[in-house]
């Protein structure tokens, strides 16, 4: 608005930081899947996402090594083990303070020894080295239990890709399920486009009567919920033979998709200038030719339209999949689909979720990304006016 | 066969078929049934013209009608019917809504939804002339809009699992991993809270996820509305020493009306289909159940077509105004 901007500073500083604020808040829940699925589960668990981009402080658990394999007698009767708990990872901590009680975690600073009592001593330094030191009673059994606390450098792994994508042991079904997405959405999404586009050519500039009733009829299928087609025409499709599988999903999806193409692109076809139909007409061309020749070129950004938004829907749809294409085998699974089961099955292992279902919206969001253009375009054009 | 070679096949069959059967059947149209010559020539050509565009119209007429016609009323058909053993159907009148009202799963559902439908569009329309507004002018807008729209392209399911990480809680004694719970304790709550598991307010926790997602729908519509108000209207408020608010309320907002009232409609539609996000976060527990997946528990875990079939029409008793809205703007704009 002009009339803000421009006039008091204050103004247009509360304006950018609300703006600011809303694109955060909707930022924010994407992101926090986004990064979960670098963490590993341990880190998931150990704290909010939201802490792991800076440096924390953490309190850590940790176990002195095992003194029946570790320990060393230095003099009579005292045993020493000796060792760093940086050791089995290489990642460095640098630590503040620690204790050997998880009620006081930060009894002692880095580089003190701690007295265990009858002799047997615990010295931790900064670097992670620690001295355990006792009789041989008291060095024996389970290692001592350290709980550190240290400042642990922001950390991501890419494994979670790794194991969910490419691991043959993984009982996730991710890559497949994500070749079956694949195969359901390119044809769902091209044959429509085929069907509405001849359709919507007709309805727009060839004259017929009934012409303004079918309209209207597309008009009003748009609306109609597809809950209503799930069983007669499952039924349908046992009666001839179908069955579940990717046919009949192919051939759901052309039909509850051709509504909104046919609307899309007779809206658009219909805005394309009269002289260029009727001069082609007047040289001689037939209507199939001024289709083909004409009318499909000029209509590109109408049919990339829905293009993306039939692509979006099939990628993302679950219910569609869920009726007309998984069966009991469970071969033809979906990504959606997948992530449901994780959510029943492995509800608190994030690093899994959170993983599948970033994979799963990664294809959409670039698409959204590049051809977000036409898809502002489309949906200015296919919202009822 | 391998599915993704059947993918392929099936692409070049449904390509090639639908161009075949249409450049095929003008062919036929052209040279065979009505040529343009010998002594019919004018009469051929025109008549040729009346049929050419039901060549054009067939296949998606076809489709319509098979896919979203017919199964209006087969549905209607199944709900007054019964399924007895044997795959016997007897026709039981009005019995499965009957049945249906007196199931207190069904009313919850139902209320469920009215809920829904009254909060979600008017959040998302309200956020999303919010952020349009506040966006218009702004240097960096186009990436601000960028960002709202962009859970458009996320799946309800997606949705769901990046919500339930922000509703997800952990015992008293570690940390939350779930902002919204480590919200709650940073200011003074006493014990981590089962979000989706509290009755009533567990919907509003769900709509949440819809409304995230819709808010850039109504965004991108009310944007380019916003964007189509003549200037001159605003200027002459400013000159009378509107403000700010007055200008949007009084001006804006009247103008860009008959938009508020499709985006409006529009997420209301959304709204009532909605089905992947109560199933995937909650399934319908802890009194959240709502139509479409009360419907989907009906039809394909209790195996009930009748009473599943019963409560999709509910569904589309609903939709029915909006429908007689939209096909009647349709035919007023067409004359």
């Amino acid at each position: 608005m002009d009339s803000l901007a421009g006039k008091k500073p204050a103004v247009v500083w509360a304006l950018n930081i609300s703006v600011l604020a809303l694109v955060l808040l909707w930022l924010f829940p994407t992101m926090g899947l986004f990064v979960s699925s670098f963490r590993t589960s341990e880190q998931i668990t150990s704290s909010g996402w939201w802490a792991s981009l800076f440096p924390a402080e953490q309190t850590l658990q940790l176990r002195a090594l095992d003194p029946d394999d570790f320990r060393i007698e230095t003099s009579a009767g005292v045993f020493v083990v000796e060792g760093n708990i940086n050791e089995p990872d290489a990642d460095l901590l640098e630590i503040t303070t620690w204790g050997t009680s998880s009620r006081a975690p930060s009894a002692f600073a880095a580089g003190e020894t701690s007295d265990l009592g009858d002799g047997e001593t615990m010295t931790l330094s900064e670097d992670g080295s620690y001295i355990w030191q006792g009789n041989d009673d008291q060095i024996s059994g389970r290692g001592q239990r350290l709980f550190v606390v240290a400042t642990v450098p922001p950390e991501f792994t890419t494994d979670n890709y790794k194991n969910i994508l490419f691991s043959p042991t993984n009982s996730e079904n991710m890559a497949k399920a994500f070749f079956n997405t694949l195969t359901v959405v390119i044809p769902s999404t091209i044959i429509p486009i085929l069907i509405a586009a001849f359709a919507a050519y007709a309805l727009a500039w060839m004259d017929f009567p009934g012409r303004a009733l079918l309209v209207a009829a597309v008009v009003g299928l748009l609306v109609v919920p597809l809950q209503l087609a799930l069983i007669p025409l499952l039924q349908l499709h046992n009666a001839i033979g179908i069955g579940k599988g990717y046919l009949g999903v192919w051939m759901a999806h052309t039909g509850f998709g051709l509504p909104l193409a046919i609307y899309l692109l007779r809206n658009y076809m219909v805005g394309l200038p009269r002289d260029i139909i009727e001069n082609a007409r007047v040289d001689g061309a037939t209507e199939f030719q001024i289709f083909t020749k004409i009318i499909l070129p000029l209509s590109f950004p109408a049919l990339a339209s829905f293009a993306i938004f039939q692509f979006l829907w099939t990628w993302n749809d679950l219910l569609v999949a869920l009726v007309f294409l998984i069966d009991s085998s469970g071969n033809t699974t979906v990504m959606t689909k997948q992530i449901v089961e994780l959510l029943g099955t492995r509800g608190g292992d994030w690093e899994v979720l959170a993983t599948s279902a970033f994979i799963s919206i990664a294809v959409p969001l670039a698409v959204f990304f590049m051809m977000q253009r036409y898809l502002v375009r489309g949906l200015l054009a296919g919202s009822v006016k | 066969m391998h599915p993704a070679l059947l993918g392929v096949i099936t692409i070049v069959i449904g390509v090639s078929g639908c161009v075949g059967y249409f450049y095929g059947a003008n062919l036929l149209l052209d040279k065979v049934i009505f040529p343009a010559k010998g002594p019919n020539m004018g009469q051929n050509i025109n008549r040729r013209e009346m049929i050419r565009p039901w060549i054009f119209l067939f296949p998606a007429m076809l489709g319509l009608g098979l896919y979203l016609a017919y199964p209006v009323f087969a549905t209607l058909r199944l709900s007054f019917l019964e399924r007895g053993a044997g795959d016997v159907y007897t026709f039981v009148g009005f019995k499965n809504y009957v049945q249906m009202f007196a199931e207190d799963k069904f009313m919850e559902a139902l209320r469920n939804n009215i809920l829904w439908l009254v909060v979600v569009p008017a959040a998302s329309t309200a956020f999303g002339l919010l952020t349009a507004q506040l966006t218009d002018r702004l240097r960096w807008g186009n990436f601000a809009k960028s960002v709202v729209f962009m859970p458009m392209a996320i799946s309800f399911v997606g949705a769901a699992v990046i919500f339930k990480l922000i509703y997800e809680a952990r015992p008293e004694d570690v940390a939350q991993i779930g902002v919204l719970n480590h919200l709650y304790l940073t200011f003074g709550g006493d014990a981590p809270q089962q979000w989706l598991t509290i009755p009533f307010w567990n919907n509003f926790f769900l709509m949440a996820v819809l409304i995230w997602i819709q808010t850039g729908f109504a965004m991108v519509i009310l944007s380019a509305a916003l964007r189509g108000i003549p200037e001159e209207t605003i200027e002459a408020a400013v000159i009378d020493g509107a403000n700010p608010f007055q200008i949007f309320f009084k001006i804006k907002v009247p103008q860009i009306m008959s938009t508020i009232v499709v985006v409006w409609t529009t997420i209301t539609i959304a709204t009532l289909k909605v089905f992947d996000i109560v199933f995937a976060m909650t399934n319908g527990q802890w009194e959240t159940q709502v139509l479409a997946n009360y419907m989907y528990t009906k039809m394909f875990v209790a195996r009930d077509w009748g009473m599943g079939s019963a409560s999709a029409m509910i569904i589309m008793l609903l939709v029915m105004p909006i429908l007689v809205w939209n096909v009647y703007n349709a035919r007023k704009e067409m004359r």
